[in-house]
C-alpha cells in the first residue's frame, strides 16, 4: 500500500512536472494527508469555478508523503492531519530556505455513537479498538448489559473510516461482522434503531444517539467529544487539520488560503463533514 | 393437446408476416405520393433497426469497458493486485487494509443469498397474484389491483430502501428476533417487494393470453374453476411465466440501492439469513466512488463488475434455454 502511494505520488509529480514545463498558467498543486483530499479537492473545484484562470491540482499520499514534497519542493502547498516535527521543519528551512508555516484550516473529531437506551457512558480508545477489531463482542464485557455489540461505520473508503482504523484499530482489519453503511446519516440512523448498536462519525452528525467520553488510556479521565475539548486538544479522537506553506503564502496561493479561511471556504469544510475553525460556523451544520 | 397448440400457431402466422406496400412495382405504377410513402416507410424501418443496433452496440461497448478496466489485472497491478487475488487468501473482502484482502466469495455468496431469498418469496406471491387477477378476480377488482400492483414498479428502488430501513427492518428484527436489525432476510424482502411487480406483470399478460378455448374445453370437460386454472391455464402461460421469473432474477441480482440501504454490508461467508450480508453490486455501488483510479482496488471492482455482468449474461442464457426447451415439449418445436 505504501509503495502504491509513493508511485502514484511519483507519476503525479512526473505528470505534474510536465504539466508544469508545458504550460505557462500558474498551477498550484496541493499534496498531502488522504483524509483531506477530498476537502482539497471540494475547495479546489469551487475556488477554480470562482476564478477560472488558477489551476489547482490535489493529490493524496499520506500526510508524510505531503510534507516530503514540501521538503523537496515539488508541491506548493502541503496537507497533513497531524502537527509538522521540529526536525521535518528544519528541513523545510534548509532546503527550501524559508521557515514552515503552518495554517490549521478544519478542525476533525470522531465521536463513538451509542443507542439512546445503552447505559454505557464512557469507553477507553482501547476498548473501543477491541469493539471494532472483533474482539469484544458483548456489552457486559465493557460494563453493559448482556447482549451482543452490533458494529456500524463507514465503507472501507471513506476518511472517516481510515482515520479510525489507524487511530482507533491500530491498523488491523476491522471484525467481519463489522457493518459498513454509506454514510455518517446512515451510522447514525442504524443506532438510533438498534439498541445494540454502536458506530463513529463526525460529532456534527449526532442527533438522537448518545455520543460517550472517551478516555485515553485506563488510568486517564474520559473526555466528552465538545467543541471546547476538541479545540484544546483533549479529546482523543480530535485533530487539526493542517496546511503548510514554505514561507508566507503569497500570490496566488495567499488568495486561495484567504479564501479557505473565509466564510465560504469554511462552509465547505462543514459540507464535506469536517469541523470549522470558529464554532459559529459550525453551528449551522447539520 | 398438442395439435390444438399448432393449430393456434399457424393461424397466427399469417398475421406476423403480413406487411403493407410490399409490391415495389405497384407502388411505383400507382402515383408519386405513395411512392413518397414507400420512401417514409423504408426510412423509418431504417430508423427503427438503427436505433435497434444502437442499443446493441452501446451494451456491447459498456461490456469493453467494464472488461477493459479489468484487464490489467490479468498481468498484474503496481500494487500486486492479480487475476488470482478475488479467489485466493481467506474468504474476507477487505480491500482497504495493510495486506488488502481481495476475496470475492463471501460477495457472491451473498449475492445469491439475497437474491434466493427474495427469488422465494417474490415469485410465489406474484404468480399467485397473477392467477388470481387472470381467472378468479371480477372485472372490477382486476381493474383496480393490476394498476395498483404496476405502480409498485414504479416506485423507485431509493424509496423502497428507505421504508426497508425505517421500518421492515425493525418488523422483521422484532419478528424473527435477529441481533441483526440488517440482514439479509431483511433485504432479501425488500428486494422481494421490487420484483413481484416485475414478475405479477408478465405472468400475468401471459395467463391473459392463453386462449378462451381452452378454459371452455376444460370446463366443458367437467373441471373446476380452480381445476381449469391450475392444471391448463398455467401450464400452458408456462414460457411467459419462465421469462418473467427470469426477468425478476435479473433485476434481483442487479438490483444495487435496496441492499446497499438495508443489508449492512458486511462480507461473511455463511449461509445464514439473519447475519448481515454485502453483494456484488452494492460493493461496486459503495466503493467506486472514492476508489484511486488504476489501483488494484479499482481493477478489482470492474472485474466485480465484469463478473456480475457475465453472472447475468449466463442465467439469462440458461433461461432461454430452459424456456425453449419447456415450449418445445408443450407446444412441440415451433
Amino acid at each position: 500500500m505504501k509503495t502504491t502511494h509513493l508511485r502514484v505520488i511519483a507519476v503525479a509529480a512526473l505528470a505534474f512536472l510536465f504539466v508544469s514545463c508545458s504550460a505557462p498558467s500558474e498551477a498550484i498543486t496541493v499534496k498531502g494527508s488522504d483524509t483531506m483530499v477530498p476537502l482539497g479537492q471540494r475547495w479546489a473545484e469551487i475556488y477554480m469555478k470562482e476564478h477560472p484562470q488558477t489551476t489547482i491540482q490535489v493529490t493524496g499520499g499520506g500526510s508524510g508523503t505531503g510534507i516530503a514534497a514540501l521538503i523537496n519542493g515539488t508541491t506548493q502547498i502541503c496537507e497533513a492531519s497531524r502537527p509538522m516535527k521540529p526536525e521535518e521543519k528544519n528541513s523545510v528551512k534548509d532546503q527550501r530556505k524559508a521557515e514552515a508555516v503552518e495554517t490549521p484550516v478544519a478542525l476533525d473529531a470522531l465521536a463513538v455513537y451509542l443507542n439512546k437506551q445503552n447505559p454505557i457512558e464512557h469507553l477507553t480508545m482501547q476498548q473501543v479498538g477491541q469493539i471494532f477489531r472483533g474482539e469484544i463482542t458483548n456489552w457486559k464485557d465493557v460494563g453493559g448489559p448482556n447482549g451482543a455489540i452490533v458494529l456500524y461505520g463507514r465503507e472501507n473508503n471513506s476518511g472517516t473510516y481510515v482515520f479510525f482504523k489507524e487511530h482507533v484499530l491500530a491498523n488491523a482489519d476491522f471484525a467481519e461482522r463489522y457493518q459498513a453503511l454509506p454514510g455518517t446519516a446512515a451510522v447514525i440512523n442504524a443506532v438510533t434503531k438498534d439498541p445494540a448498536g454502536v458506530g463513529y462519525g463526525g460529532i456534527g452528525y449526532a442527533k438522537d444517539v448518545k455520543t460517550i467520553a472517551i478516555a485515553k488510556d485506563a488510568t486517564s479521565d474520559p473526555v466528552a467529544p465538545k467543541m471546547e475539548n476538541v479545540l484544546d486538544n483533549s479529546y482523543p479522537l480530535s485533530r487539526q487539520l493542517f496546511w503548510y506553506t514554505a514561507g508566507a503564502p503569497s500570490g496566488d496561493i495567499k488568495n486561495f488560503v484567504d479564501w479557505v479561511l473565509s466564510p465560504e471556504g469554511q462552509r465547505i469544510v462543514s459540507e464535506v463533514g469536517y469541523y470549522p475553525l470558529k464554532p459559529e460556523a459550525a453551528a449551522t451544520q447539520n | 393437446m398438442k395439435t390444438k397448440f399448432r393449430n393456434s400457431e399457424r393461424e397466427l402466422k399469417p398475421a406476423t408476416t403480413f406487411r403493407p406496400n410490399v409490391d415495389p412495382n405497384v407502388v411505383a405504377g400507382v402515383s408519386p405520393r405513395s411512392q413518397f410513402r414507400h420512401a417514409i416507410d423504408r426510412l423509418a424501418e431504417i430508423l427503427i433497426s438503427g436505433v435497434a443496433f444502437f442499443t446493441i452496440a452501446v451494451i456491447f461497448l459498456i461490456f469493453v469497458y467494464v472488461g477493459k478496466e479489468a484487464l490489467p489485472l490479468v498481468w498484474g497491478t503496481s500494487d500486486g493486485a492479480t487475476i488470482a487475488s478475488p479467489f485466493t487468501g481467506p474468504f474476507t473482502w477487505q480491500p482497504v487494509s495493510t495486506v488488502p484482502k481481495y476475496n470475492v466469495f463471501p460477495l457472491i455468496l451473498g449475492t445469491l443469498k439475497v437474491t434466493l431469498i427474495a427469488m422465494l418469496l417474490g415469485t410465489p406471491l406474484a404468480l399467485a397474484a397473477a392467477l388470481y387477477t387472470a381467472e378468479f378476480a371480477p372485472g372490477r377488482i382486476r381493474e383496480w389491483i393490476k394498476p395498483a400492483i404496476e405502480l409498485l414498479a414504479g416506485i423507485p428502488s431509493v424509496v423502497l430502501g428507505s421504508f426497508a430501513l425505517l421500518v421492515l427492518a425493525s418488523w422483521v428484527q422484532d419478528a424473527f428476533g435477529i441481533v441483526y436489525r440488517l440482514n439479509a432476510l431483511t433485504a432479501g424482502i425488500a428486494l422481494a417487494l421490487a420484483i413481484i411487480p416485475i414478475i405479477y406483470t408478465i405472468s400475468e399478460d401471459a395467463l391473459t393470453a392463453v386462449p378462451r378455448l381452452y378454459r371452455e374445453a376444460s370446463l366443458a370437460l367437467g373441471a373446476s374453476k380452480a381445476q381449469t386454472a391450475v392444471r391448463v391455464v398455467f401450464p400452458s402461460a408456462i414460457p411467459g411465466i419462465a421469462a418473467a421469473i427470469i426477468l425478476g432474477f435479473g433485476r434481483a441480482i442487479g438490483e444495487t440501492m435496496i441492499v446497499l440501504m438495508v443489508s449492512g454490508n458486511s462480507a461473511i461467508l455463511s449461509l445464514d439469513p439473519a447475519l448481515p450480508v454485502r453483494t456484488l453490486s452494492a460493493t461496486i455501488a459503495a466503493e467506486m466512488a472514492e476508489v484511486v483510479v488504476g489501483s488494484g482496488h479499482y481493477r478489482i471492482l470492474f472485474f466485480i463488475g465484469t463478473l456480475l455482468f457475465l453472472i447475468t449474461a449466463v442465467l439469462n442464457w440458461v433461461g432461454d434455454r430452459f424456456n425453449r426447451r419447456l415450449r418445445e415439449r408443450l407446444f412441440g418445436s415451433s
